[in-house]
């Protein structure tokens, strides 16, 4: 095998664990990981991919969730000829008992390559290389070990959230379980494709935003607070009695002049209305400034990459909600959103760009939303307004 | 039949004892060292988490072996992060060297926190995409052989997000990192005159092309469609809805370099990541241009931007003609945007460096 691949090979050499030796190890027990292996290294010859577009394989009563995938040079690679891709939904904040790890791997020993992606970028279990006839057998093994599939396509993708309460002192929501409870939800909207392009919800617990939800995300969940931040002045003076320079590094560094140290007093002063609660100084300080007791979230809408008008990061919608169980004013929004995106979008256009093709107030008014400064870094500056 | 939409296993099955007690009442975090955090309860219990890098391209075997550890130490639970870090929490601080240990003989790296190059993120490249301009395992291999000290330490000025995408889909936050490899296609679409009429449907087509480049074709006997190339800018979404529009090419192909993205609101709001090196061509096994330009940009930034600062802050305060001066690297047309948000981009003050 060795002299088989020597581009390949290079790539088991080096400090930071190897993809390559993963891709051997699973080559031991199967073929088709073994075929998998020379593909890649005559892709690193070729310097092109030899997989082939798309191709629509499932399973019964779900319209995504497996991804279609052919090799160009099926004579060569007869273990890889049809290597298709599952997307199982992770459990949220990707917390996992050893015993379920355990059964996927089971499972995925049996029907598949036995090569995983811990996670996929979308967030999802990806299993990945399968041939078309264990589809079926595969994805009820899945299912019978309690996991169903993720979102592909023209769907909702698998939502996503941080770590949030459960390890995060800082976390003004429970990313978690509203990320469970909108998956459980919208099962159907998961499963079938019937949208003009696909749709991302992701949360993030606080302003640091650890899953990127401002930026990937259609709909943006970011933990926040109304009150003001907690200040533990002892800590402070700790913090700064271990050599931290709170004027300099902290208070220096604050996008608002909202902070103040008083030198004499060793104290931290804040002006509460003038925070934008951006996580700098609770970041620098954690056992000194937590965020505010009045929690809630911003929604912001339109996150997303580049394909096809350009990126963009969420724009502000509603500026504060507060985010308790069963979630109904947040579903209602969603499916309001949905509603207005499937009537007026185009094929491939995501809700960011259909606003931006008709208006952010033409959506305002569709999904009954009044305008407030917040969701705006300035008015406009024309005078081609229409009433 | 298998039952159908019963979605992901509920995760508060997942969670270890000590988090389901503490669930919530956090109060505060340190980082012990690299790769170690505490977090304290208001209950007064602390749990220990060890991180750890991960190739993330890994075998079932792979994963039974972190099992095996999450069992002997962590009580059977384990976590990943959203960049792909494998976590094992205890609440005995005891455990935690030992953990470091095994994780060690695992060939795994322990850091990923705090001010260091945590796992970067990145998409499926020719591993498994039919789109990818480049590969996307291979390449992070590369560059984090080469980072590696950056993953244990925590020696920057401030966290450096690195993100890696195959094609300009962008997978992945990848439009707003710290730094960002995205593999791009330089090349338009062969368009294949035998097969697209059976294969797409030539509307769709002509539709799916953001710059109006692709055309009915002028022979009324052929069903197909022309590109017009001095409008292509070879994003590939007409081949994403028509396979007969392949653009991968051997030369054309290559990676292109992006820098000063964030999305964390901290101090700066979020922001996109923009294009440094427009193209660095396909050099596997171990890209070695797309290697030495990252380590010469992060080698810059360490040395030039204060306590505290991402990439992209840094450079807003110095200016992108300082960022450009001190990094050696050319500014060219293609550095000026001329798609649908470009006119944004452009300078409208006297205000600049030398």
């Amino acid at each position: 095998m060795g002299k088989e691949t020597p581009m390949a090979d290079e790539l088991e050499k080096g400090p930071w664990p190897s993809f390559i030796k993963e891709i051997k190890r699973a080559a031991e027990k199967h073929p088709s990981a073994n075929d998998l292996l020379k593909v890649v290294e005559r892709s690193y010859k070729d310097k092109v991919t030899h997989w082939k577009h798309g191709g629509i394989v499932g399973v019964t009563g779900y319209g995504g969730g497996v991804i279609g995938r052919y090799s160009d040079v099926p004579e060569e690679f007869p273990s890889v000829a049809a290597f298709h891709t599952f997307r199982v939904n992770h459990p949220s904040g990707w917390f996992y008992t050893t015993k379920k790890l355990r059964q996927i791997c089971d499972v995925w020993e049996k029907y598949g390559s036995g090569l995983t992606n811990f996670h996929g970028s979308t967030g999802d279990i990806i299993l990945l290389g399968s041939p078309t006839e264990n589809l079926q057998p595969c994805f009820d093994a899945l299912s019978g070990i309690g996991f169903d599939l993720g979102g592909s396509g023209s769907v909702l993708r698998t939502p996503t959230g941080c770590v949030g309460p459960a390890r995060c002192e800082w976390s003004c929501i429970d990313t978690l379980n509203v990320i469970y409870d909108l998956t459980m939800e919208f099962q159907d909207e998961l499963h079938r494709p019937r949208w003009p392009y696909k749709f991302k919800i992701k949360a993030s617990g606080c302003p640091n935003d650890c899953v990127a939800a401002i930026a990937r995300a259609d709909f943006t969940i970011i933990g926040t607070w109304r009150d003001s931040l907690r200040i533990d002045q002892d800590a402070v003076r700790e913090y700064a009695e271990g050599g931290l320079n709170v004027e300099k590094l902290v208070v220096g560094k604050c996008p608002t002049g909202a902070l103040e140290w008083d030198e004499k007093a060793r104290e931290l002063k804040l002006k509460p209305q003038d925070c934008v609660r951006c996580m700098h100084c609770i970041n620098k300080m954690p056992k000194a400034v937590r965020p505010g007791l009045d929690h809630g979230a911003t929604i912001l809408i339109g996150g997303k990459a580049p394909i096809l008008k350009g990126a963009n990061l969420s724009w502000v919608l509603i500026p504060f909600i507060k985010l308790e169980p069963p979630y109904t004013e947040i579903k209602d929004l969603l499916l309001k959103i949905w509603d207005w995106w499937d009537e007026h979008g185009r094929t491939r256009e995501r809700v960011a760009e259909l606003i931006q093709r008709l208006g952010l107030k033409t959506f305002l008014r569709a999904v009954g939303i009044k305008p407030v400064p917040q969701m705006v870094n300035q008015p406009r500056a024309n005078p081609y307004v229409f009433f | 039949m298998a039952k159908t939409d019963i979605g992901p296993p509920d995760f508060r099955e997942m969670l270890p004892e000590v988090i389901k007690k503490n669930y919530g009442k956090w109060k505060y975090h340190e980082i012990v060292k690299p790769g170690v955090l505490k977090h304290v309860s208001e209950t007064g219990d602390v749990l220990y988490t060890v991180r750890a890098g991960s190739p993330r391209l890994v075998s079932v075997d792979f994963i039974r072996d972190i099992c095996d550890i999450a069992d002997k130490y962590c009580d059977g639970h384990l976590r990943f992060t959203s960049r792909y870090n494998i976590e094992f929490m205890t609440p005995d601080k005891n455990k935690v060297e030992p953990l470091i240990e095994e994780v060690g003989k695992l060939g795994l790296p322990v850091g990923g926190t705090g001010k260091c190059i945590t796992n970067v993120v990145h998409t499926q490249g020719w591993i498994h995409c039919h789109s990818a301009a480049t590969d996307a395992s291979a390449v992070v291999k590369a560059i984090m052989d080469e980072l590696y000290d950056h993953f244990t330490s925590m020696k920057l000025p401030a966290q450096l997000r690195i993100s890696l995408a195959c094609c300009i889909n962008m997978c992945g936050a990848v439009h707003c990192s710290d730094l960002a490899v995205v593999g791009v296609h330089t090349k338009p679409p062969k368009v294949d005159h035998e097969h697209l009429h059976a294969l797409c449907e030539i509307p769709t087509t002509i539709a799916s092309c953001p710059t109006g480049a692709i055309r009915r074709h002028s022979d009324k006997e052929i069903k197909s469609v022309k590109v017009r190339e001095d409008l292509c800018m070879y994003c590939g979404n007409c081949f994403t809805v028509c396979p007969a529009m392949p653009l991968a090419d051997p030369e054309g192909d290559g990676v292109a370099i992006y820098a000063g993205g964030k999305v964390s609101n901290a101090r700066k709001p979020p922001m996109f990541s923009r294009l440094i090196v427009p193209y660095l061509p396909n050099n596997p096994p171990r890209w070695p241009e797309v290697v030495s330009t990252l380590k010469k940009i992060i080698g810059v930034y360490a040395e030039h931007a204060q306590e505290d600062e991402r990439m992209g802050e840094w450079i807003q305060r110095v200016g992108w003609e300082t960022f450009f001066r001190l990094t050696d690297i050319p500014f060219t047309e293609q550095h000026i945007d001329d798609f649908t948000h470009a006119v944004e981009t452009y300078r409208t003050t006297t205000q600049f460096r030398w």
